[in-house]
């Protein structure tokens, strides 16, 4: 039997390949060992396959419903989530001394990746609380944290990112929403917020939003704006949350996917203006959003390649078993049909999958070991090395969110024509997966901004190329002193990365000449250029490690073999694909510069 | 009241069984393991009764190699006190009256006032164990059951015995119970758990600790010798019908009636 969420895939990453173990030698996770998050991990995947798949259909099929003005859920998923809570997921990411368990965060990915990739949107009401309790904890002053923070790390209430507006989606500096200080210390908001998942829901105790807005006279743009804790109920008396605030879904918006969590117009204020709290500095409420970017860009990352495994490990299950046609060599209609993974069209496109989807998973918790990494050396008071490892986790973040999410979906798109006209129906969830897929080259920051904050800010600004030079060197360095594959792939990275590195070059010219518009016209091919890149490095690292196993005799061979497989299809098949991205790169290919709106 | 749960690991419900090379015995070096279904119902009872307060403590017994280990932690992830394994050289080759034995054995020295087993271990199906050590305690058992209530020193238990009738059997404590499908839904660990039950001790007891007679239990104290295993008869292959809808319907009905006998 194939199995579904084979957690091998990820332990083989985790353990092997990225060597977590060296993140719970001291500092922060000291607490754990291999073996617990092993047996965490174990019951993760339990848990997502007995609460978290059944439903995930109905809760596609039964959108939620705004009903007398309150949004009312599937009702299987308050329950799932409950399941979810108990266990200690929602808590377990954060600081034993607010009750969590100090999990690393990328072992925590690892957990949320078993439940997104076979339901993401239930899921995602949990991500968002998680979030919010980080972002309280970070930001909020000691009084709002002895109020706010026990029940959202508890799971009692839930959370909600309220940024986005109507006009003022990827440009938040146009939001609008206000703030007006009270006498008491509070404030009371008025806006109109557009696209906020799990504005109202009916499981949690309470919703926790956290709203940006500007204070009356704030500066324009970025700098005026500050954030806001908005509860959905108020304290009573008696301390009992039965006050309605003055927040309001005015809406729910019908999508393409992630149907299962609900995404709303949302009314801050309508009537005399909502309670809110304010979190942090005033006018600094965007750079607190932004100290968690990392983490929330990761987090769509991880989605995309979650999605893009589990369809892939569906593709493969229906290949395994589904009879049609027979071998070209063999065309003899008396003879039996064969497996349709016996034609080696049908292989390629699973390898296709294979190679997208685990390359993504690999980049996106490799960006999350450098989280742990980053918090271990602060832990540690050494301040050099967490800035060099934040560095690279900066520049690898977009790509990690915008690759995952672009080529994750190619795979979700290859694992419906795997199964044919089957895959087309809804009898069979990969077409739901590619629906949901979808969602994430959009939210969080859409991946053409991704691919400006990469070159423009992260590469030529903030020095990242630099360091992402130096850690493909370095797998290079070391690629070339293994195994007979391994040293192959790294003489191929290299050339990859002599073009990225001269054409980065050429771009910081181009940036000196021309100025940041032409530089920012092909940011996007420039993206998937380096995200190609980068993912042949990470398939180099599974290269070594595979080859060493199996030198060894350790390990499943044919899990390892699959793996060497796999990355010679992306080094075959893949990787020459930047040759095209180049193409356009140097010099900066001006048609879309030039072509005049009225032309097309 | 301190309960005592047995617990077994077998061979996950999913996995390929393989004869070892004596044919006498299961070749387990590839096989993925898991506690006893029955014996999570055990658990589960056994920890329902402690969050009522009706019990003081849980402690899991387990007869087995530290290749056991896992499922002990797992049991003790989800909320059981103690373990305690039960290992000797001198037991291996034990049938169920010696596994019975140092059970029984381990139950006393840890002061259980009640014992909680599963109906039946999966793998080999003997469903002999509980009684067994009830008998060598001395102790009321139940069979099969799928509700329990205490009520001071006394129990009542429900039990499915055939054709649809429910017998409600009384007793006194201290007695053994063991438990069937339907008694409860066994919960997951929490992640909390998972961490404090890798820092538990887990005290192994050799047949001395136990104060048993090494000729009583293991190979050398069994009454039943396994002599030979062999493979179950490979399944006929399948066969697919071919033609009209209907001739086909007709065929299979025929098929089921006179050939597979299930109609
Ligand atoms: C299902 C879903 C859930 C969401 N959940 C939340 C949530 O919980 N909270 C929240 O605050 N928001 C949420 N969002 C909002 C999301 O972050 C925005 O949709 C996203 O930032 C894009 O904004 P927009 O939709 O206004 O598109 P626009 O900003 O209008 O973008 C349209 C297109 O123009 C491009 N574009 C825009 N500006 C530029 C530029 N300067 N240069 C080049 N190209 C540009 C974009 O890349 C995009 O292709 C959610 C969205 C969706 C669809």
């Amino acid at each position: 039997m194939t199995d579904r969420l084979p957690l091998r895939d990820l332990q083989f990453l985790l353990e092997d390949v990225l060597q977590m173990k060296e993140v719970l030698q001291e500092g922060p996770y000291a607490d754990h060992d291999v073996e617990g998050l092993r047996s965490m991990l174990e019951m993760a995947r339990e848990m997502a396959l007995e609460h978290f798949a059944p439903i995930a259909d109905a809760m596609d099929a039964e959108e939620p419903r705004l009903v007398d003005g309150k949004v009312k859920l599937h009702p299987a998923a308050g329950p799932a989530l409950q399941a979810f809570v108990d266990a200690g997921f929602v808590a377990a990411p954060h600081p034993a001394e607010h009750g969590g368990l100090d999990l690393p965060f990328a072992v925590h990915q690892c957990i949320q990746a078993l439940f997104a990739a076979v339901n993401s949107p239930l899921l995602t009401y949990a991500g968002l609380t998680i979030a919010a309790a980080g972002l309280l904890d970070v930001h909020g002053s000691e009084e709002l944290k002895a109020e706010w923070l026990a029940p959202l790390i508890e799971g009692r209430f839930f959370g909600t990112m309220a940024l986005s507006e109507p006009h003022a989606g990827s440009s938040l500096a146009d939001l609008r929403t206000k703030a007006t200080p009270q006498p008491d210390g509070t404030y009371r908001l008025k806006g109109d917020k557009m696209w906020i998942t799990g504005a109202d829901q009916d499981f949690s105790e309470n919703i926790v939003h956290f709203v940006l807005a500007r204070l009356p006279g704030a500066p324009a743009g970025t700098r005026g704006i500050s954030l806001f804790l908005v509860p959905k109920l108020l304290a009573d008396d008696s301390g009992e949350y039965t006050v309605e605030n003055d927040v309001r879904v005015a809406g729910i918006n019908h999508k393409m996917g992630f149907r299962g969590s609900v995404n709303t117009v949302f009314s801050i204020g309508e009537n005399q203006g909502a309670v809110g709290y304010l979190v942090g500095d005033e006018n600094r409420g965007l750079h607190a959003m932004f100290h968690m970017m990392n983490e929330a860009r990761i987090g769509v990352g991880l989605c995309a390649a979650a999605l893009a495994w589990g369809g892939y490990r569906h593709a493969l299950a229906y290949a395994r078993e589904r009879q049609q046609g027979r071998p070209v060599s063999l065309r003899d209609a008396t003879r039996p049909q064969v497996p349709i993974i016996q034609h080696a069209d049908v292989r390629r496109m699973l390898l296709e999958q294979k190679a997208i989807a685990e390359g993504a998973l690999h980049l996106v918790l490799f960006s999350a070991m450098l989280v742990d990494r980053q918090r271990v050396a602060l832990a540690a008071g050494d301040q050099a090395k967490a800035a060099s490892v934040g560095l690279l986790l900066d520049t690898l973040t977009p790509i990690a969110k915008a690759w995952s999410s672009d080529h994750g979906l190619r795979a979700s798109s290859g694992a419906i024509q795997v199964l044919g006209g089957s895959g087309y129906t809804r009898d069979f969830p990969v077409e739901r997966l590619y629906r949901d897929n979808r969602l994430n080259p959009i939210h969080e920051g859409t991946n053409g901004i991704q691919a400006m904050d990469l070159l423009g800010r992260k590469i030529l600004a903030k020095g990242g190329g630099m360091a992402l030079m130096q850690a493909l060197q370095d797998a290079i360095d070391r690629g070339s002193q293994e195994g007979p594959q391994s040293r192959v792939h790294a003489e191929q990275l290299s050339k990859a990365v002599e073009t990225v590195a001269s054409l980065t070059m050429g771009l910081a010219g181009v940036a000196q000449s021309d100025g940041p518009e032409v530089l920012l016209a092909n940011a996007t091919p420039y993206l998937h250029l380096v995200g190609h890149t980068v993912v042949a490095w990470m398939w180099l690292e599974q290269t070594m490690v595979a080859e060493r196993q199996l030198a060894a005799g350790t390990g499943d061979a044919d899990f390892l073999r699959g793996k060497l497989a796999s990355a010679r299809y992306f080094y075959a098949w893949e990787l020459p694909k930047t040759a095209v991205w180049a193409s356009v790169l140097n010099p900066v290919e001006r048609t879309p510069l030039d072509v005049h709106a009225d032309w097309l | 009241m301190i309960i005592g749960v047995c617990l077994k690991q077998v061979p996950a419900s999913d996995s390929r069984i393989k004869i070892d090379g004596s044919g006498a015995g299961v070749d387990a070096s590839d096989l993925k393991m898991e506690i006893n279904p029955y014996d999570e119902f055990a658990l589960e009872e056994a920890l329902k009764l402690k969050d009522a307060k009706v019990a003081k403590k849980v402690i899991v017994l387990t007869v087995g190699g530290s290749d056991s280990e896992q499922r002990i932690r797992d049991a003790l992830a989800r909320g059981a006190d103690d373990a305690v394994r039960l290992d000797d050289a001198a037991f291996a080759g034990s049938d169920s009256l010696g596994i019975a034995r140092i059970l029984a054995a381990a139950a006393q020295k840890e002061g259980v006032g009640l014992i909680l087993a599963g109906k039946q271990a999966i793998d080999d199906d003997n469903s002999q164990v509980p009684a067994m050590v009830a008998e060598l305690l001395g102790w009321p058992q139940v069979t099969v059951v799928d509700k329990l209530e205490l009520d001071g020193g006394s129990f009542k238990a429900w039990r499915q015995s055939g054709g649809g009738v429910r017998d409600v059997v009384t007793g006194s404590l201290p007695a053994v119970i063991s438990a069937d499908k339907g008694m409860n839904t066994p919960r997951y660990a929490k992640l909390r758990g998972i961490m404090m039950a890798k820092r538990k001790k887990i005290p192994v007891y050799d047949a001395a600790a136990l104060g048993l007679d090494p000729a009583s239990v293991g190979a050398a104290g069994a009454k039943v010798t396994q002599v030979n295993w062999s493979e179950p008869p490979a399944r006929p292959p399948g066969r697919i019908l071919s033609g009209e809808v209907p001739s086909m319907v007709k065929e299979l009905v025929t098929l089921l009636r006179d050939e597979a006998k299930v109609l």
